[in-house]
């Protein structure tokens, strides 16, 4: 018999694209997908240790109000689960240790970020070493961008891809390491799993509007060593099917959107893992 | 004691927003900076030690990576001017309030958090180092960029005398009131002319009429006994008259659709009109419902805060349109935002709840470049479109709904008060446990629950106030900012709520506050007991009447049986929402409302909701006469093609849609921009609101308000001919199609200072029956609608008046989303057709107004032969006949053409002496006529015979071809070619005008 797989998207205090995130887990083969509200979290009724992927979906934590996700990475840090046994934060080491598998997009990625659960080097996952800012062009945008994958990263969830086409909708996504030491590493490590790119998904660039942030060496996503902690601006669960494309009245495109492939390597993963 | 943290960049890293200001500054103001660095400042009020504060500055306040923080001291240096702007006592402040409950989590102490910006800004240094930045410099940047007085407070500060290490004084806008609530009683005995100055100062909007109604219902000997055993004597008291004032406004009330009219229709006869509302919105809507008879879709029409019609057997659709007209001329950003988060509250607090799915945004403002001076407290325009722009951006980003589609409209006279409509339209099951959920039912002994943002005096007298024109003493306190995640939260938790059945009815507070949302839905009892003492408040010092009439955001109002009480509480204090018993509803006949044990309004239900007699209006129809414009056809049409490409009103509008998240919930199909590079302007949205299905639906508006200058009953039907061919366009078919009104006029009731009120009343009837006649005519039903009826500017002598303008949106299913067409050219060698008939029609046309005339051939409805082409092309695209299909709307055919090319990469070359056409002699004439009911439509050569015999019986025409060129080439009337442009250089043309 196949092993069961299970998911959580977790949702709350601004929070928005749990709806098709978790439509994302289904269509990959998810046999238990379920949107948890964080209150339920921190009210104990739901535990991050009976599931094998975190998704943190895209949405306004707070509104962004004191930079993106900040908030909401301090309520995870401080707050505590009820009972007072623990705080939030323990049930996420605890994940990561257990070796299962986390992707945060657009907001979620903010929040690993910040959380300093991204990237993580040396196993460290409470120290924040790179950040998303505001966009060079300083406001909000919605524009579909081209991505390049590093076939040789560790990244689970790039695993047999080349390239991607996806929307960012971010006014807060450009990647700034906080030296070049923390970037070199990035780089030798391919932990840089996912830049912006040239059309044909070959070259990262910097030009505006393909790199549509600024973001340094065109960086839309990274992993941690393991390859199981995964965060990127654009999203992929916002091209689930091909009537998603921006073009898909005038190209030929398969039914499934690329977007459905992280999902799918996520589950492939875990299914034998 | 107070501390204050401010978070500045670090060198090097790269501070967007200052670069922003910058480039306002100068562009803007015309002030020449050299560099504007932003700092942000919190001001924390609790009992915090030192260790405390380094914390929440390296913790959630800053970004450790980019970031440095200052506590008590100050960062700044080496500026020229540093302005320091912070909200005025009581004013929204959401950052803040993030930040308090940061903090408070963080130190495990209350702490409140307020917070402010600096700009620290520099002037270019001449080569005698002489100082270019005045101190009026640093003036007319607070003031007219930085901080709008109305809810902000703003510190200029000389860079010559700073001394960082002083640091500046914290200062808290904390709202400094008296708490001693107090109801008084006001006599309404008096004089005509007092009645009315009680009404001005009020800010009651009542007429003189209608306070005599109030001054005469206690005159009644049987009610004088009823409030003398409920602790009230004979006179009114303020909080009944306040919740009165909001009960009759025109806002609540639609007193003007409401009215007996007498029209004269300008050839000596008078029609006697009794409402426009019920003979020609509400009946043409009975009218199509009958003709449906069993296959009716509509579900609740008119009676709920939004209309509701089904998706299919499971799903229902929500749909409301709003304005936020008044606040926005305000505090654009504030007034904008609180007008989406408010429409979202429409169809979220209609029947059972709904499920928000899209938003859609049409903004009217007066020319960005706007260069006259401007009259007393007015905004400039551009101040107004960027405020407004990220007003709504904020509102509906943060929450999460995707803004779907939208357009922007321009003309000079609305500088007095921009329109402002937002929609939202959302989903919900058709029923709950076997319920439906379109219905509302309250029974006496429910419990009135209050749920959401607290209230404070923000919001008050909104729905009064806009029920005026903006004078000099329109109240500040009307101005408002909304809280999108406050309001999130609560929605996330009453979805929850309502899948669960732990309440019974909900409602929103919106215009009027409380004692709009419960005297309301206590119709539905029949009577309610409620206690303003238990209502949550932002700070202490309201009186009960402003606790009854406030309109703070983010509050909806429940009816919530005792059974499940409990249940319904707990619910709200695990997900973190404040929700509190007020009262309940009974079947009593009262409104009765309390302060504690004290009585402060006990009136009939039936006279606060019926009380008001129907007012009776005279309205006077003259058909206005212009001046014919003279001038020959220009030798260059290339040119002129170009320069209407480039007018406010079709060029591009892709600046502000990007700023707007439109796929946010995962069902974007057809998106607003589109085409080979994603450039193009679509004619309308689909979405597909449940990913495991393709059912979807089709989002459109129309909205032409020149065409008002030569005859409102052409501006109506045009605006519902351009929002329903829109949608028809991209794939929908009239089967089932729904629409929303929403008027937006100029003061149509005659007065000394509003001396055509007649003729705008008359205006207004003829938009009605236009209304009528197209819904009916296309069997499209209104399902809900809105109006705002004094969209007017008076200080002074200085008095502007909006054109009047009908915004008509359409929202449709469509049965399979993957049928959908878009207006790009997709391939060399298809076939292109232009469908309808083009008429001599430029009256109040885009090319016209170019040559700065307005002209008399409005353009008309054919509603027979159109319904007929709407048929028929809907089901050619139903068979997948159709490559690409782009509707004729501002600029005509010759704007329709290119952006159908420009948009596909693709040349077309076309002959104009194809194109079926009555009475056209000039080249210019058809490129730009605005003739209605008209698609350039392009085919693949194979599906030549099946399309032509689907449109057998319309009037259609092959026109020409596409091409692998990169032209547009069009051959005129008399057989030459009249424009061989490059598509490269006409799509600039349609880029740059608000490619900022």
């Amino acid at each position: 018999m196949q092993k069961k797989i299970s998911a959580i998207v977790i949702t709350g205090n601004g929070t928005n694209c749990e709806m098709e995130m978790a439509h994302a887990c289904r269509l990959a083969g998810f046999d238990q997908v379920d949107i948890v509200h964080i209150s339920e979290l921190l009210c104990g009724t739901k535990r991050l240790d009976d599931y094998d992927f975190l998704n943190l979906p895209g949405g306004f934590l707070d509104g962004d109000d004191l930079g993106s996700a900040k908030a909401g990475a301090n309520r995870i840090l401080h707050a505590d689960v009820a009972g007072g046994q623990e705080r939030l934060y323990d049930q996420f080491a605890r994940f990561i240790a257990a070796g299962k598998l986390i992707l945060g997009i657009c907001n979620g990625f903010q929040l690993l970020v910040k959380l300093g659960m991204l990237p993580g080097l040396d196993g460290v996952y409470d120290r924040q070493t790179v950040t998303l800012v505001f966009n060079d062009s300083g406001r909000f945008e919605d524009r579909w961008v081209y991505l390049h994958v590093d076939p040789d990263s560790p990244c689970i969830f790039t695993r047999g891809l080349h390239g991607l086409y996806l929307p960012v909708r971010h006014g807060e996504g450009k990647f700034v390491p906080q030296d070049t030491a923390t970037l070199e590493r990035l780089k030798r490590q391919k932990l840089i799993a996912l830049q912006y790119s040239d059309a044909l998904c070959q070259e990262a660039t910097m030009d505006y509007p393909a790199n549509p942030n600024g973001a340094v060496d065109g960086i839309a996503g990274i992993c941690n060593e393991t390859g199981r902690i995964f965060g990127l601006m654009p999203h992929p669960e916002a091209y689930l099917h091909r009537t998603n494309h921006p073009r898909w009245t005038r190209e030929e495109l398969p039914e499934e959107g690329m977007g459905l492939s992280f999902f799918r390597n996520a589950a492939a993963f875990l299914r034998i893992n | 004691m107070a501390s204050r943290i401010e978070i500045g960049f670090k060198k090097g890293i790269r501070d967007a927003l200052g670069e922003r200001i910058k480039k306002r500054i100068i562009e803007h103001l015309g002030i020449h900076v050299d560099s504007v660095k932003t700092l942000e400042v919190y001001t924390l009020d609790g009992p915090l030690a030192p260790e405390d504060l380094e914390k929440a500055a390296n913790g959630p306040l800053s970004d450790p990576i980019i970031q440095e923080i200052a506590i008590n001291h100050e960062l700044a240096q080496g500026f020229d001017w540093l302005i320091e702007v912070g909200f005025r006592p009581g004013v929204t402040d959401n950052v803040g309030k993030t930040a308090s409950e940061a903090v408070t989590l963080l130190a495990g102490k209350t702490v409140r958090v307020y917070t402010s910006r600096q700009y620290a800004i520099s002037g270019i240094r001449d080569r005698c180092d002489l100082d270019t930045l005045t101190r009026m410099d640093a003036e007319r940047i607070a003031s007219e960029l930085l901080a709008n007085d109305l809810i902000q407070r703003y510190d200029i500060i000389d860079g010559k005398n700073w001394n960082p290490d002083a640091g500046m004084k914290p200062y808290i806008p904390r709202v400094i009131g008296e708490d001693r609530p107090r109801t008084e009683v006001i006599d309404l005995a008096v004089s005509d002319a007092e009645l009315v100055r009680i009404s001005q100062e009020r800010v009651l909007a009542l007429t003189l009429e209608e306070m005599r109604i109030l001054r005469d219902y206690l005159k009644d000997e049987t009610i004088l006994a009823r409030r003398r055993e409920a602790g009230l004597g004979p006179q009114m008291t303020d909080a009944e008259i306040e919740c009165l004032a909001q009960t009759w406004s025109e806002h609540c009330k639609h007193k003007i659709f409401n009215a007996r009219i007498a029209y004269h229709d300008g050839e000596g006869a008078v029609r006697e009109i009794d409402s426009l509302f019920s003979t020609c919105i509400k009946k043409s809507t009975r009218e199509i419902r009958e003709q449906m008879g069993a296959d009716d879709w509509c579900l609740s029409v008119f009676v709920d805060n939004a209309g509701i019609i089904r998706f299919n057997n499971d799903w229902n659709l929500v749909f409301k349109v709003e304005t936020h007209n008044s606040p926005s001329a305000l505090d654009p950003y504030g007034g904008a935002l609180t007008g989406i988060v408010g429409v979202n509250r429409d169809p979220f607090g209609c029947g059972r709840g709904a499920k928000l799915i899209f938003n859609t945004d049409v903004f009217c403002f007066a020319p960005p470049d706007y260069a006259k001076p401007l009259p007393k407290r007015i905004l400039h325009p551009r101040r107004i479109y960027e405020g407004v722009r990220e007003g709504v951006e904020h509102g509906g980003n943060k929450s999460g709904i995707p803004t779907v589609n939208g357009c922007l409209v321009f003309d000079e006279r609305y500088l007095g008060k921009p329109l402002v409509y937002c929609g939202t339209g959302g989903i919900m099951p058709a029923r709950i446990a076997g319920e439906p959920t379109h219905t509302k039912e309250i029974l006496p002994g429910d419990l009135i629950v209050m749920t959401g943002g607290r209230i404070g005096k923000d919001g008050i007298h909104g729905a009064t106030f806009s029920s005026e024109e903006l004078h000099e003493g329109s109240p500040v306190t009307a101005v408002q900012i909304g809280d999108p995640i406050t309001q999130k939260k609560m929605t996330d938790f009453l979805l929850v709520a309502r899948d669960r059945g732990i309440y019974r009815a909900i409602t929103d507070n919106g215009a009027g506050g409380l004692s709009s949302s419960v005297g309301e839905t206590a119709t539905l009892s029949g009577g309610c007991e409620l206690d303003l003492k238990q209502a949550p408040l932002k700070y202490p010092g309201l009186n009960p009447w402003e606790i009854l009439i406030s309109e703070s955001q983010e509050r909806m109002t429940l009816a919530v049986a005792p059974e499940t009480i409990d249940e319904f509480l707990a619910l709200a204090r695990t997900m973190d929402v404040e929700a509190t018993v007020l009262g309940r509803y009974t079947d009593s006949g009262w409104f009765h409302i309390r302060y504690g044990e004290e009585t402060v309004v006990y009136l009939e239900m039936a006279f606060l909701h019926d009380g008001l007699p129907q007012m009776n209006l005279r309205a006077a129809w003259t058909p206005p006469r212009h001046p014919e414009p003279d001038f020959p056809e220009p030798a260059d049409l290339g040119g002129a093609l170009k320069e209407m490409l480039s007018r406010l009103n079709i060029c591009s509008k892709e600046s502000v849609v990007r700023q707007y998240d439109h796929e946010v919930q995962g069902g974007s199909v057809v998106k607003p921009m589109t085409g080979v590079v994603n450039d193009g302007p679509s004619d309308a949205a689909v979405i597909r609101p449940l990913l495991d299905s393709f059912e979807g639906i089709v989002v459109a508006n129309g909205i032409c308000p020149r065409y008002s200058d030569i005859d409102a009953y052409h501006m109506a039907a045009c605006a519902i001919d351009e929002a329903v061919r829109n949608a028809i366009a991209v794939g929908a078919s009239l089967d089932r199609m729904a629409g929303l009104d929403n008027f937006c006029w100029c003061d149509p009731v005659r007065s000394e200072k509003n001396p055509d009120g007649e003729y705008k009343l008359a205006q207004l009837v003829r938009a009605n029956e236009a209304l009528y006649a197209i819904t009916t005519a296309y069997g499209v039903p209104c399902i809900s609608g809105k109006d705002s009826m004094k969209n007017d500017y008076q200080i002074g002598e200085t008095r502007i008046s909006i054109p009047p303008t009908l915004l008509f949106s359409t929202l449709a299913k469509m049965e399979d989303v993957r049928k959908a067409v878009t207006m790009d050219v997709k391939k060399p060698g298809d076939l292109v057709y232009v469908l309808g008939e083009t008429y001599r029609e430029l009256g109040g046309s885009e090319w016209y107004a170019l040559h700065g005339a307005i002209g008399n051939d409005v353009p008309q409805v054919h509603t027979e032969t159109a319904k007929r082409l709407y048929q028929a092309l809907s089901l050619a695209i139903q068979a997948g006949l159709v490559a690409s299909c782009h509707d004729c709307s501002d600029g005509g055919l010759g704007v329709a053409l290119a952006e159908t090319a420009f948009a596909g990469g693709l040349g077309l070359t076309v002959d104009l002496r194809t194109v079926p056409t009555e009475g056209i002699t000039r080249d210019d004439d058809l490129l730009f006529s605005e003739s209605q009911s008209r698609f350039v439509v392009t085919i693949r050569p194979d599906d030549r015979e099946a399309f032509e015999a689907a449109l057998a019986g319309s009037a259609f025409a092959r026109i020409g071809q596409v091409t692998a060129e990169d032209l547009l080439r069009i051959d005129g009337l008399g057989g030459k070619r009249i424009i061989d442009e490059e598509l490269a250089v006409l799509k600039a043309a349609w880029q740059k005008t608000l490619a900022f």
